[in-house]
């Protein structure tokens, strides 16, 4: 899949109560969701971000509670790829259950907010002006379960079989 | 080439001889838990595969502990749409009301998680109970889904590293002190995905509750898991809790690890967590003087048994600082009445503090205790992420219960002997 989208950076360790504070996890609905995410640090991002755009962050992205309403909130911006330089765990498996992309590769440096990079999410390769830059490959079960459909479609087929 | 203990609880749930870290394995699962703010998600999940059943009505654990006793509409709403689905399906493990504490120090205290176990949480605290040599993992709520209906999960086998402590703990340090440092020490990201492994004389003295909180704050360098070898007093506490068989495995001495520590236990001080991030370890000494507006005693991490008895040897015959709200949450109903009956709650009543019934509540910022834009808490709970008690621009301090409690009475940051 390529993608073509305006870059926003967020830095190390963007943690999940920056994502979505937890005071909002009353809510279900996507929408209601996305229009708090990033809050504490960038008020006014749900309605800057377009549809498209892409996240580029530092290390350990995602850190923090286990609350899938980050990647939703994320989502439901129409954000679908955040690139940093490593991820936190939880927020890996939630990411991929959720249909959220996400790729490895510590460009944070190289990219200014505002640009925009093409990506194409299956080889990992990460377009910046001239230079090419290759993802850490995503893991060959996390491309079994994406081609499945995420986790609740793979579990779906597993359930009819 | 020998195994961990991680490793090998690993390997007996997928019927496997050996696993190798870094491989992708399924394994069954002992537990799967959720709350009253990640279970919902699960449910709408649960009802888009079209599942039938939980695998196991045993193995199924909800806990309604978050934002409860309902702090509005939108969550009571939440609890009522968990508490119909376990009376639909059968859940046996559904807690709420005067059954209901916070989820990682009741689920243990129920029995409900014994030694080499696999449990599943939606939750990040999940991690607690490798205090009781389990291997326990928090996940998003999709994935507990899959584990609620299949009973298994698909887990990548952890590197571990180990953690040696050894020497004597100084007077009024606790768990807190020594996971505290370990964060300080490698970062929030220093053990990412990996299996933080606690081993040494120095860790066969702590005590059952310091080692949940050790345990507990495992995710807060990264880790995937954190554990704890099965010893005496492992066996003791879940005496009498325990209502089904269970295994102990134990590391072998050549298991590989990523990395190996050594610390010097009577090297380490009380420790204080600095916003914004749970890395951010300062003596308490180097805090003089830092004024706070609120103290939480309370949380997974610290609202048990042990917290209350040094909040309460601190706490007796003093007064809370003028301007200071001191929070104190036991964090199961059976710590709240061990606590009423051993007479703290009339120490911390006369002392001026207010006694919460157990939940959640101000830890995540979600009630009973948020904090207004400037103010400053110290808080024995888990993380002081911006705004993760109330306001963007509030702080939180995260220490252990001795200097929670000095710091309500002194109204500034302090060590416990500053008030004695």
């Amino acid at each position: 899949m390529e993608l073509k989208g305006r870059i926003w950076k967020f830095g190390d360790n963007i943690d999940t109560d920056i994502i979505i504070p937890a005071r909002y996890l009353s809510l279900t609905d996507p929408k209601a969701l996305g229009e708090h995410c990033m809050e504490p640090i960038a008020p006014n991002f749900h309605k800057d971000a377009k549809p498209g755009d892409i996240i580029v962050a530092g290390s350990n992205f995602g850190c923090g509670s286990s609350r899938e309403h980050a990647p939703i909130a994320i989502l439901a911006l129409g954000i679908p790829l955040v690139i940093a330089k490593s991820f936190a765990r939880i927020f890996y498996r939630n990411a991929f259950n959720k249909g959220l992309a996400l790729l490895e590769a510590d460009i944070f440096d190289d990219v200014k907010e505002g640009e925009t990079i093409e990506v194409d999410i299956s080889s990992g390769t990460i377009k910046l002006g001239t230079k090419v830059v290759k993802a850490k490959p995503i893991p060959p079960f996390m491309e079994e379960l994406i081609e499945a459909g995420g986790l609740i479609n793979y579990l779906k087929k597993k359930l009819e079989e | 080439m020998g195994m961990t203990i991680t490793e090998k609880i690993l390997a007996y749930h997928s019927d496997r001889d050996v696993v190798e870290p870094g491989e992708i394995i399924e394994a069954r699962i002992d537990l799967a838990l959720a709350n009253d703010i990640t279970a919902p998600l699960s449910l709408e999940e649960f009802e888009k595969v079209g599942a039938k059943k939980v695998f196991d009505t045993e193995k199924v654990a909800f806990v309604l502990d978050h934002f409860t006793p309902n702090k509005d509409i939108l969550s009571a709403h939440n609890c009522k749409k968990i508490r119909e689905f376990s009376k639909k399906y059968g859940i046996k493990n559904f807690f709420e009301g005067g059954r209901c504490g916070i989820e990682h120090a009741l689920i243990p205290e129920e029995g409900l998680v014994l030694p080499g176990d696999v449990v599943i949480g939606a939750d990040s605290h999940t991690c607690t109970y490798g205090a009781l040599g389990a291997f326990a993992t928090g996940m998003g709520s999709t994935d507990i889904t899959y584990g609620m209906v299949t009973g298994k999960i698909w887990l990548k086998v952890p590197e571990s590293i180990k953690f040696v402590c050894y020497g004597k703990w100084q007077r009024w340090v606790t768990g807190k002190d020594l996971i505290l440092h370990i964060i300080g020490m490698i970062g929030v990201d220093g053990a990412l995905y990996g299996a933080m492994e606690f081993d040494g004389e120095a860790i066969s003295d702590l005590s059952m509750d310091s080692r949940f909180t050790v345990a507990n704050m495992a995710i807060e360098a990264g880790g995937k898991n954190g554990i704890f070898k099965v010893d005496e007093k492992t066996l003791e506490y879940i005496k009498g809790r325990s209502k089904r068989p269970y295994r102990v495995f134990e590391s072998d001495p050549d298991g590989r690890y990523k990395e190996a520590y050594e610390i010097d236990a009577s090297k380490i001080g009380l420790n204080v967590a600095c916003p914004s991030l749970p890395s951010n370890v300062k003596p308490v000494e180097a805090l003089k003087g830092v004024e706070i507006d609120q103290a939480v005693i309370g949380s997974c991490t610290n609202g048990r048994m042990e917290d209350l008895e040094i909040a309460a040897r601190i706490l007796k015959g003093k007064k809370v600082a003028d301007g200071v709200r001191c929070i104190i949450i036991p964090a199961t109903p059976k710590i709240y009445r061990e606590a009423l009956t051993r007479g703290f709650f009339e120490i911390f009543l006369d002392a001026g503090c207010i006694i919460s019934p157990p939940t959640c509540g101000p830890c995540l910022g979600g009630h009973m205790g948020v904090l207004a834009k400037g103010e400053k808490a110290i808080a024995t709970t888990n993380r002081n992420f911006i705004g993760r008690m109330g306001h963007p621009e509030s702080e939180v301090y995260l220490s252990g219960a001795s200097v929670a409690a000095a710091s309500a009475i002194k109204g500034t940051i302090s060590h416990p002997e500053e008030v004695l």
